[in-house]
């Protein structure tokens, strides 16, 4: 060990894991209660989608709500700039 | 009343069995009947936290099958004679517990005038973990500042508000975060998420906050439960735990770093 290591600390990283703990835990509740097929439906959905059009896996948002007794799939695509999609 | 307290966390190792032996001291020392049930199937571990491993006959298992009565199978403490344990048996099959049989128990345990009944529950989201949590009033999420734990708690909180009886009837569960192996020292120099930060992130209220210290694995070692050694500030902050579960307000204690001497910080003592 050098000499210079006694004097380096650890960079704080408390803040990186609440960052990414916030991250995770949001995307984790907005799936829950919901049924279990839906994290699979989303990654099949996204492999049709992405034989036609070169979207980011995070380009698609899937949430299931309840209304009045009717359940309700919200499915959204974000697509690419023009020059993008190619 | 009796009250059902189960003491959960999803992650292993984060001081769940601790923090039961504790709480049940610490409410059986103000005067409470309390019963602390042990629902980890085939890894028995509250008897030896409790140090009453060698006066286990009978067990969970036995009393739900029928080999023996509930009174048969409780251990009374030594130490505070309105303190009793349930020791989980150590048979392998986990199917041993049923919703039925700990149901029975619990009505037996309330029907004896119990005032609180702590379910020790094991690490996982498998059945058992679910039993412990099935019938309870309130729960005490133990959760560690760091990342897997605090995420592990999550998803217990998702399970709290959806698989348990209260929930299943529209109602909810009291729910109440418990921090253990906090350390001041890292949280103030960035290394270590703070109460506020695990706090925040979960959304629910924090009960109590147990300052990382030595005495913890001294208590194990001895089999006497953390809260009972009175030079500890992780008991005091586990009493202080016990007075907020009772609805008093207490400050929160041991979560800033202590002050040092001029000469401390000199010599870095």
């Amino acid at each position: 060990m050098g000499l210079l290591a006694l004097f380096r600390r650890t960079p704080p990283s408390a803040n990186v894991a609440k960052e990414r703990l916030r991250i995770i835990v949001a995307q984790e509740r907005s799936t829950r209660g919901g049924p279990d097929y839906l994290p699979l439906l989303r990654r099949e959905l996204l492999e049709v989608i992405r034989k036609y059009v070169n979207v980011d896996p995070d380009a698609i948002q899937i949430n299931l709500e309840r209304e009045d007794g009717q359940e309700v799939l919200e499915l959204s695509v974000a697509l690419p700039e023009k020059n993008a999609a190619g | 009343m009796t009250e059902i307290i189960v003491v959960t966390s999803g992650k292993g190792g984060v001081g769940k069995t601790t923090t039961s032996a504790s709480l049940a001291c610490g409410l059986a020392r103000r005067g409470k009947r309390v019963a602390v049930l042990d629902y980890d199937i085939g890894l028995r571990n509250l008897d030896l936290v409790m140090g009453c491993e060698r006066r286990v006959v009978y067990d969970f298992v036995n009393v739900i099958q029928g080999d023996c009565t509930l009174k048969q199978a409780l251990i009374k403490d030594k130490r505070l004679d309105t303190l009793f344990v349930l020791a989980a048996s150590q048979t392998r099959d986990k199917d041993a517990l049923s919703p039925e049989g700990v149901r029975r128990v619990l009505d037996e345990l309330s029907a004896d005038g119990f005032d609180y009944i702590i379910c020790d529950s094991p690490a996982g989201i498998e059945k058992g973990a679910h039993l412990a949590m099935y019938y309870a009033d309130q729960a005490i999420v133990v959760v560690n500042p760091e990342v897997s734990s605090v995420r592990d708690s999550d998803r217990i909180l998702g399970l709290l508000s959806s698989k348990t009886a209260r929930a299943e009837k529209g109602e909810s569960i009291k729910e109440h975060l418990l921090l253990t192996r906090y350390s001041p020292r890292r949280v103030a120099t960035g290394e270590m998420m703070s109460v506020a930060d695990v706090k925040e992130i979960l959304g629910i209220d924090v009960i109590g906050v147990i300052p990382e210290s030595p005495d913890v694995l001294s208590a194990s070692n001895a089999g006497t439960p953390v809260i009972l050694n009175e030079d500890s500030d992780a008991a005091r902050a586990y009493d202080d735990a016990v007075t907020r579960l009772l609805g008093d307000t207490v400050p929160m204690r041991f979560i800033d770093e202590r002050k040092k001497g001029f000469l401390a910080r000199m010599f870095g003592g």
